[in-house]
């Protein structure tokens, strides 16, 4: 069998010492920042991206993989233990999470975190096996009009399911794409936007705008709020669930598994949706309503199974089509730029290796998560204890180097300021600046295919309507525009991200 | 007249500013026709499209049903510190090295807390130094300038 084949290949070069370090970095590295709040996974691998250009392509992929499915695991820990989520997909695992701890369970509970994760986890790294192939197949057949149009559906999606006001939001795609076209045009060799600065004349780099955007402008928002984290910690004793337990927790398992699993690979999906999605659907399916709220083991598997499904179903149309859902997966696009693999269908036939070690590396990765994660969560917990006036000059120092290291050169450093303060006014208008990366990131792609797409047809727009696949897909970005916009629809949205 | 929604209004009102200012540009470079396009021709057309999703959002901010939403009040402080820091970092880097540029950025940066003090700021820089250190220079190997040029 093929796929047999295929896996086996993936752990041949997972299981290489070095990638097996990286791997573990990586997932120790997420599992990290999951337990800190107000470091996220974009910010940090911003800031490791730099520090992979010495590594092998796979071996940084495999890395940079890791922080993003272990920062799924360390957000849940503090959810359960503290209340505060360290990562915005754990926030409704904090809700029962906690009460499970405040009533002496909070073994229990991480317990049940753990395992929904790593079956979860096993679970969609299979999906993402047997999708990619069939997937990339497809998108063989694509030609610049249907990209385009993909991309435009990639983009509404990932405003429609991921964000609060939807018109601002796709300003701000718009923004991302017009900043993404800023240095030279391919075409003509015009140099765009650069206002005669030599540095501009490549264009901004894509380092610059995510340390800007999610490294200082949410320092600079977090300074505002005082500190004030107690930290609530008895012994955690007894990790061991009861049968009832056992019984209780396994179907929101299967549910949250499935469920994410789906909503990571649609655009603008990924943890945080999916997290949430599964623990309003155990709520209304239960048995036990009651008693969520009030510490149910439901609300604390069926969310943590979902989000870690979806930050790993989440990289099918990146490996498949090229187009990241979110901004986590807009970085791993850098990423593989910078080792000069363009995502998209061809990474499947042309590099084999990378592409099934990645997926290979990330069923490993989540049994070191959960090897990492049950035994030593007194360590993590300690972290937490680090209050945020030393933490966040350390992130500026990181932040710094990183992008310094990138061309060696202090002017980008300059454009990440820039980038920052720009960052906090978008934060202070309520505009969010996730889409504007994945603008960034589409933009010059974008502009390229439209631009074939034209230079085909002849000038005549209906192109795009007229193929039945880009046609198929442009109906379909117009028809989620329209769903979100109807008024029985508006208001659950609204109620769904008062959550967040 | 009254502006209900002050968030959206300034949110519309930049982005009629920034597409106004990119379309206006482009009109600069090379415009083309749809089959043979040239270099100002995607970017003006992403320009009208901001700016008139901006007129928009403000128009929309005055509208009888929105709901109020003042303004965030804006921790300049805070935003001086920070950017100040980087900016520091970035000048003295080239001049005076690693290790001085990175003591400056952690102190400057720390005064922006509530809760600064000189002790926490200096040995928080002194660890951040040793780690830098130890992983950029000696673990990856980055090239930067470490001490003073001048010395």
């Amino acid at each position: 069998m093929d796929l047999l084949s295929n896996l086996s290949l993936g752990f041949a070069t997972a299981f290489t010492l070095q990638n097996l370090l990286y791997c573990f970095i990586g997932v120790t590295l997420g599992t990290l920042i999951g337990v800190l709040p107000g470091l996220g996974p974009v910010a940090t691998i911003a800031m490791l991206l730099p520090a992979t250009y010495a590594l092998p392509p796979i071996a940084a992929l495999i890395m940079l993989a890791g922080i993003y499915y272990g920062a799924q695991y360390g957000g849940s820990t503090t959810a359960i233990l503290i209340n505060i989520p360290g990562e915005s997909s754990s926030v409704v695992t904090a809700i029962d999470g906690y009460q499970m701890a405040r009533n002496g369970r909070a073994g229990v509970a991480l317990f049940t975190a753990g395992v929904g994760s790593f079956f979860a986890g096993c679970v969609a790294t299979l999906i993402l096996a047997g999708f990619a192939a069939p997937l990339s197949e497809l998108a063989f057949k694509f030609g610049p009009a249907e990209y385009f149009s993909l991309m435009v559906l990639g983009l509404i999606g990932a405003v429609v399911l991921a964000s609060g006001s939807l018109i601002k939001a796709i300003g701000m795609i718009i923004l991302g794409l017009l900043m993404g076209l800023i240095g030279t045009d391919v075409n003509s060799g015009t140099a765009r936007y650069s206002f005669d600065i030599p540095q501009l004349t490549d264009g901004v780099g894509f380092v610059t705008v995510a340390m800007g955007m999610f490294g200082f402008a949410e320092i600079m928002a977090n300074l505002e709020q005082k500190e004030h984290r107690e930290t609530f910690l008895k012994k955690i004793t007894n990790l061991w669930p009861t049968m009832v337990d056992f019984k209780r927790m396994v179907p929101p398992i299967l549910r949250g598994t499935v469920l994410g699993s789906f909503l990571g690979i649609l655009p603008g999906g990924g943890a945080s949706l999916a997290a949430f999605g599964a623990y309003s659907l155990e709520k209304k399916m239960s048995k036990h309503q009651s008693e969520f709220g009030k510490g149910a083991i439901e609300g604390v598997a069926a969310p943590e199974s979902a989000n870690n499904a979806a930050s790993q179903t989440s990289f099918i149309p990146l490996l498949t089509l090229g187009i990241p859902p979110n901004a986590v997966m807009a970085l791993m696009v850098g990423a593989m730029t910078i080792h000069n693999i363009q995502p998209g269908p061809q990474v499947m036939t042309s590099n084999p290796a990378l592409f099934w070690g990645l997926i290979a590396s990330m069923w490993l990765g989540n049994v070191m998560l959960i090897i990492l994660n049950l035994p030593m969560i007194g360590v993590w917990v300690k972290l937490l204890t680090i209050p945020y006036r030393f933490l966040y000059p350390a992130i500026l120092v990181f932040c710094c180097i990183g992008v310094y290291s990138v061309n060696n050169t202090s002017f980008d450093i300059y454009l990440t300021a820039i980038y920052g303060i720009l960052g906090y006014i978008f934060i202070k208008l309520g505009c969010e600046p996730a889409p504007l990366l994945l603008g960034f990131v589409l933009g010059p792609m974008m502009e390229e295919n439209f631009r074939r797409a034209l230079l085909l047809s002849r000038g005549d727009y209906t192109v795009f309507l007229t193929r039945p696949l880009s046609g198929g897909l442009l109906i379909a970005a117009a028809l989620l525009v329209l769903i979100v916009a109807l008024p029985a629809f508006k208001k659950t949205r609204e109620e769904a991200f008062k959550e967040e | 007249m009254k502006i209900r929604n002050q968030k959206d209004f300034v949110a519309g009102l930049m982005y009629v500013g920034i597409g106004s200012f990119f379309a206006i540009l482009a009109r600069g470079y090379q415009m083309g026709t749809a089959a043979k396009m040239g270099s100002g021709y995607f970017p003006f057309w992403l320009g009208v499209l901001l700016a008139i999703i901006g007129a928009y959002v403000a128009l929309r901010s005055l509208a009888p049903g929105q709901i109020e939403e003042k303004l965030a009040k804006i921790d300049i402080p805070s935003v001086l510190w920070v950017t100040g820091s980087t900016l520091v970092f970035a000048i003295s880097l080239p001049i005076l090295g690693l290790v001085a540029a990175v003591f400056l950025l952690v102190v400057i940066s720390a005064m922006a807390s509530h809760e600064f003090s000189w002790k926490g700021a200096v040995l928080n820089a002194v660890f951040l130094i040793g780690f830098t250190y130890a992983a950029f220079v000696w673990g990856l190997k980055l090239q930067f300038p470490v001490w003073p040029t001048f010395i």
